[in-house]
């Protein structure tokens, strides 16, 4: 560690013990938050998330491609970071390094495993022709807390994507056309599936028309830090780079815990754990609210 | 490639409704980003750019320094969502072109000697691309130099020409890019002329390079009005913000 750290970490520690944030924060209270949608004409879908001086931008593509052979009725999602040298005079160009890898496969994992995008409803033909989607983050200005800018931009570009079907139309045969008629009229009646997705009316109106991207009620992440004995709610750079530990608790609308995630060499207390948890639910409530206001859901 | 539309209509308008040395729309912003020492975001028409600018700083790794004089290493970048099909993200052959001439370009009017050793990084992404993107690219640098505070000659503007139904205009639209006869982007130090950025792509006779040259050095002077405009407002609410 370099001096600079140091005499931060110093700084940092001795306002803790006073109750007090570098920047004039309670420990649990977030940074403002902005979000701003369809902030990228060319993409599906895309989101501009603010939160203090970090920024991060998520844009959406799709495509038309082939699924893969073990799931052939659900459509493929992939997301990518990029740390690009703009962000941070720590970041370089070149393949993404480790950071970047773990922040693409936490974000996928937030939106995959809780299901967010309902895939089994992006197939057009079993087995040949299913919908790719594409999740890109970019992030552009680097204040700390990676994680939260990034899933919460993924998922505000991901509720404001509208499935190009119009621009792939004239890459359909018959067979595909109508199979994927067929799904459209199938979207209430999946079997396991008792949320109605958001945009399924609109999808049944028109085969061919741009609709929403199926999706449920996405869980929200909420990332602490510990620094000594405090734990400190969605830290600066400042105090990222000294933490000892990190802690994303990511809640869905029902008050449950959908994903955890903890990281770096130090460790929580139970009770430690129990108030993460506490906060996360707190703030991720303020932020679903945000979420819904500015995706109009 | 020919258009089997008119690209510019009876009564001499182009498909976005402009004229034959119309702009499209330019706005500009110094100083967006906290962690950059100096930041611009541009829209330009459909593209939206935003730089960054890093240094003067060591330039690493060491066998690309110059012992005499800093480097300019300007990187230009392509989102994978800024186009109609998504694009692999990284390098391609194309963007590192880009950033080679763009490059070039910077470190004429950047006081390089100043700085022996050092590297000056201009990060140049490209958020939504339609058409003229290295125009924009270049431009919005050279606004985040000036809001980096790196000593500069003058304040570097791009801008282009080209030739659609056979009609010399200025600044090509997507359309007019893709299906239009040429295309001919420029950079100038627009206080002597000097030309910092030339390229040509597509077939142009030797009278309709001069005019189609003259309509983007005009071009490139009307865009560096708004460069100065920017900047200026960036100092006047520093200004202010310092007095309250």
């Amino acid at each position: 560690m370099t001096v600079v750290p140091i005499i931060k970490r110093d700084y940092i520690t001795k306002l803790a013990e006073q109750g007090k944030r570098i920047d004039g924060r309670g420990f649990d209270q977030y940074r403002t938050i902005e979000i701003e949608t369809n902030v990228v004409n060319k993409a599906e879908g895309s989101a501009r998330v603010k939160i203090g001086n970090t920024q991060v931008l998520c844009g959406i593509k799709m495509d038309i491609g082939e699924p893969f052979p073990d799931t052939p009725k659900t459509g493929v999602m992939s997301t990518a970071a990029e740390f690009v040298p703009l962000a941070s005079p720590d970041f370089e160009s070149g393949p993404p390094r480790e950071d970047a890898i773990e922040l693409a496969r936490v974000v996928d994992r937030g939106v995959r495993e809780s299901q967010v995008i309902q895939l089994e409803q992006l197939c057009i033909t079993p087995g040949e022709k299913v919908w790719l989607v594409f999740i890109d983050i970019h992030i552009l200005d680097y204040d700390g807390n990676l994680f939260d800018a990034a899933s919460l931009a993924a998922l505000a570009a991901l509720l404001t994507t509208k499935v190009p079907i119009s621009r792939f139309l004239k890459d359909l045969d018959e067979k595909d056309r109508a199979s994927w008629q067929q799904r459209l009229l199938d979207l209430y009646t999946i079997p396991g599936v008792d949320v109605v997705p958001f945009g399924a009316e609109e999808v049944n109106k028109n085969a061919v028309q741009d609709f929403p991207l199926p999706m449920i009620e996405p869980p929200i992440s909420c990332t602490a830090v510990k620094i000594n004995d405090f734990v400190l709610f969605d830290p600066c750079f400042d105090e990222e780079i000294i933490a000892d530990a990190r802690l994303t608790v990511a809640t869905d609308h029902n008050g449950d815990i959908r994903a955890m995630q903890k990281g770096l060499s130090g460790s929580f207390t139970r009770e430690e754990i129990q108030k993460v948890i506490k906060g996360a639910l707190d703030n991720g409530q303020e932020i679903r609210k945000k979420l819904n206001e500015s995706t109009g859901k | 490639m020919k258009s089997d539309r008119e690209l510019i209509n009876s009564e001499g308008k182009r498909s976005d409704g402009r004229g034959p040395h119309d702009l499209r729309k330019i706005k500009i912003e110094a100083g967006v980003l906290h962690r950059a020492d100096g930041s611009c975001s541009l829209e330009w028409g459909g593209n939206k750019v935003l730089v960054a600018v890093y240094g003067p700083r060591e330039a690493v790794p060491r066998h690309v320094q110059n012992p005499l004089k800093a480097i300019v290493q300007a990187r230009y970048n392509m989102a994978a969502f800024s186009v109609e099909d998504r694009k692999r993200p990284g390098p391609d052959r194309r963007s590192v072109e880009i950033s080679k001439v763009i490059s070039e370009a910077l470190e004429k009017v950047v006081l390089t000697e100043q700085f022996p050793r050092a590297s000056i990084d201009v990060n140049i992404e490209v958020l939504d691309a339609e058409a003229g993107t290295r125009c924009a690219g270049l431009t919005a640098a050279g606004v985040a130099l000036v809001d980096a505070g790196i000593p500069m000659r003058d304040i570097p503007v791009a801008c282009a020409a080209g030739k659609i139904d056979g009609k010399v205009v200025l600044d090509l639209g997507k359309e007019e890019d893709n299906v239009g006869d040429a295309d001919l982007p420029i950079a100038i130090s627009p206080r002597t002329g000097e030309v910092l950025l030339l390229q040509m792509d597509g077939h142009l006779t030797i009278d309709e390079f001069n005019e189609a040259f003259d309509l983007a050095v005009k071009g490139c002077h009307t865009v560096s009005e708004i460069q100065k405009k920017a900047i200026m407002q960036k100092y006047q609410s520093a200004a202010a913000e310092v007095q309250e």
